[in-house]
């Protein structure tokens, strides 16, 4: 069970610091594994940076990879969890010509159905994000390609975990 | 030449004064207790190197031939005294040649500070005369590294440097300083670093686990210990060789672990690994309890991992949280500096002694002995072993001398073969097996430990490959005594193409010069032999100098080191020929 790979999100509580991403990817990278996704911003403690990485390894690997992540100098804490143990979500963004919204009615369907939002639109074109799970933005970007995408992004994950994670007392206890 | 600095001025916690950042850099090396600096100037660095010029009464400077000389002259002066290192270098090139070694001090965790010069922050980026992104480059191989901009930061960053390489695992911290912050004015006071918040060096100590452990200490029929580096790092020599004695457990010995407790102690069971002893290899699939304390199961050590020790439960002690479950799972794992792990332990060990298991150590030494140690130390051919060289060394310093040694064949017979009496004895390059370490290191070894007899072995690859410390010995007068074991192979190499690549000897023949000559023109004492009634009165000479001196033993060409466990194989196939 602990060998077979499956998807795992790594938080990262740390300082914030240049470089340290470096540090971070280095430990990822020595072991030929891949980033599927990588967010960093800040967390609800102040000052305090969080990673948000995703990937997909197996459980024996993915702790050695927390002790080496955390034996980093700058790194406060770092916590891996399955997708069941997470609320989790990405964002992405479309940009598409405007005559599209009005020549094709479909595509205010497909807007409608699959709760994306347009966040603006000018004479030349309009822009749609919608946030979810990777397999909704995937259908959506399916669906609108038919009609041709001028830009498409999508974010990494972000994600919160179901239960608490101990940090803030940890960090409590560093300031004592 | 004495490299100790005369005067020292405290400044520690004093008022503020107005001073430049390289002033402020000299001066806060000071007050960290720094009195020798290994390094090579250039353009980025010169403003600090000016500053050392003026403070020459309080910090020496000991100009190396190459900077990655100053790397590993100032591991051979942490490994031996337990204090910080110190290397310089200026930007580009001067700091890409330290990487060596940083790289060899972050694998076997020693407290080095590594300042490097860098140019002006406003050409960062540009690709500038000299620039290289050294923070980006030496990231994976440090403990720690930061770049300085301002003037300002230095006390503090500096502060914080010494204070992540010598905590908790030792290990390799690297500041690079622009030119511009060099220059910069500011008000400077310096203050120790005592804390990082996100950085905890030690673990706390799990009193129900030393519990449980202790209680599967007491109950094992047939327990090994495998020591390594951490009891010497953790400076829990005595405390090791209480738990040792008290416990009654035969203790085999990684080649960073040796010389923590005497070589003739009478539990010393030997080394483990490739070319380590055949006992303790073996019996590492036979005991029922493995102690592994302060060491990290390094493969050279481990051999196949799904067949190493899968029969044991395994206590490991370490410091660093990182090591537990990495290789080997570890049934208790002991968390903690091993010199608190192991005090408050010995109270709850039972006084045993296992003699039936004892004497199966024996009885697999004597097979060794009569299949390997007799011919490496009581040869009865014409050429001369590297084994027995290193018998007569033993023999003349009786154990006192700190042996350094390079990487290859003579190191794995100067690591089984060498004698200590005393801690910090046997200074190598293990865990990144750096060819060139050898002659480097023994210069650091000897400025930090002048009352010390340091003897230098290597091989003639590895001596090539710094071989231009021998003007940084000539100019310091460093007594260090050298041995290159000239085989005229590049031995442990051809060893593996004899043994694997049917004796193919693709690039390992060396056409050597005259080393005897090379060192006299750098005004060395030097001397060759390759005769056995000579051995004794060279080593001799050498010893007795009260200066350097080079020795070249010429060695037999194509002996083998064993006992050997292939690579990929179990300890448990380790061959004696």
């Amino acid at each position: 069970m602990e060998h077979t790979r499956k998807q795992y999100t790594i938080s990262v509580y740390t300082e914030n610091n240049i470089g340290l991403l470096n540090r971070i990817s280095a430990i990822f990278q020595r072991r030929h594994i891949n980033i599927e996704s990588m967010n960093i911003s800040v967390s609800e403690i102040e000052a305090v940076s969080r990673f948000t990485i995703l990937v997909n390894m197996t459980e024996v690997n993915v702790r050695k990879i927390i002790g080496q992540i955390e034996k980093q100098i700058e790194v406060i804490k770092a916590f891996y969890h399955t997708d069941e143990e997470t609320i989790y979500l990405e964002s992405c963004m479309f940009k598409i010509k405007s005559e599209l919204l009005f020549e094709e009615r479909q595509i205010q369907n497909i807007i409608k159905e699959s709760d994306a939002r347009i966040v603006t639109v000018n004479r030349d074109f309009f822009v749609l994000e919608k946030s979810g799970r990777r397999h909704e933005i995937e259908m959506l970007h399916r669906e609108l390609s038919a009609f041709g995408i001028m830009q498409f992004v999508r974010s990494g994950r972000i994600a919160v975990t179901k239960d608490e994670m101990k940090i803030t007392e940890m960090l409590a206890a560093f300031n004592n | 030449m004495d490299v100790k600095a005369k005067t020292k001025t405290n400044y520690l916690n004093q008022e503020s004064e107005h001073i430049t950042g390289c002033e402020a850099l000299v001066r806060s090396l000071i007050a960290e207790g720094v009195d020798i600096i290994y390094g090579y100037p250039g353009g980025a660095i010169m403003p600090v190197y000016d500053e050392l010029f003026k403070y020459q009464d309080q910090i020496h400077h000991v100009l190396t031939r190459h900077e990655q000389g100053a790397t590993h002259s100032a591991q051979g002066f942490a490994r031996i005294s337990g204090r910080v290192g110190v290397a310089m270098a200026t930007s580009g090139p001067g700091a890409t040649n330290l990487i060596t070694g940083i790289a060899d001090a972050q694998i076997d965790s020693t407290p080095m500070v590594c300042i490097t010069g860098q140019v002006p922050s406003h050409l960062l980026g540009s690709d500038a005369f000299q620039e290289t992104d050294i923070v980006g480059i030496s990231t994976p191989v440090t403990k720690w590294n930061h770049q300085i901009t301002r003037a300002e930061e230095i006390p503090e960053v500096i502060a914080k440097a010494f204070y992540i390489a010598k905590s908790g695992r030792p290990g390799p911290v690297l500041i690079d300083i622009t030119k511009d912050a060099q220059f910069e004015t500011f008000d400077f006071t310096y203050k120790k670093c005592e804390g990082v918040r996100s950085y905890k060096p030690v673990p706390k100590v799990d009193t129900s686990i030393l519990k449980s452990a202790a209680q599967a200490i007491n109950d094992a029929k047939n327990p090994m210990i495998v020591w390594g580096q951490g009891v010497i790092l953790g400076e829990a020599e005595q405390e090791f060789k209480a738990f040792v004695e008290k416990s009654g457990i035969p203790a085999a010995w990684t080649i960073m672990g040796v010389s923590a407790i005497p070589t003739s102690h009478p539990l010393n069971v030997g080394m483990v690994g490739m070319h380590g002893n055949y006992a303790p290899n073996k019996l590492t699939n036979e005991c029922d309890v493995l102690l592994a304390i302060g060491m990290r199961f390094d493969d050279r050590v481990t051999g196949k991992l799904s067949d190493y020790a899968t029969q044991a439960k395994v206590i490991h002690f370490e410091i660093d949280p990182a090591e537990i479950d990495k290789n080997v799972i570890a049934d208790i794992p002991v968390l903690g500096d091993v010199k608190d792990t192991l005090s408050e332990i010995l109270p709850m060990i039972k006084e045993k002694s296992y003699s039936d298991w004892h004497q199966q150590f024996k009885d697999l030494l004597k097979i060794e002995f009569e299949k390997v140690i007799k011919n490496d130390l009581h040869p009865t051919k014409d050429g001369l072993t590297m084994g027995e060289v290193l018998k007569e060394i033993n023999l003349q310093s009786r154990g006192e001398a700190a042996i350094v040694s390079d990487v290859g064949q003579h190191q794995m017979i100067a690591c089984r073969y060498a004698e200590f009496n005393k801690s910090r004895g046997n200074i190598t390059s293990g865990g990144l097996g750096t060819m060139g370490f050898a002659l480097p290191a023994a210069i650091g070894a000897k400025m930090a430990t002048p009352e010390r007899e340091v003897v230098a072995v290597i091989g003639d690859g590895g001596y090539q490959m710094t071989i231009q410390e021998l003007g940084t010995i000539f100019q310091t007068k460093a007594a260090v005594k050298i041995v290159v074991l000239n085989n005229d192979f590049l031995g442990m190499v051809r060893q593996w193409q004899q043994l694997f690549f049917d004796k193919r000897y693709a690039s390992t023949e060396m056409s050597n010069p005259d080393f005897v000559a090379i060192a006299k023109g750098y005004h060395i004492e030097a001397k060759r032999v390759s005769k056995r009634e000579e051995l004794a009165t060279a080593i001799q000479e050498m010893m007795t100098s009260k200066e350097a001196y080079f020795l070249e033993v010429c060695v037999e060409k194509e002996d083998n080191v064993f006992p050997m466990i292939p690579s990929g194989a179990s300890v448990s196939e380790i061959r004696l020929e």
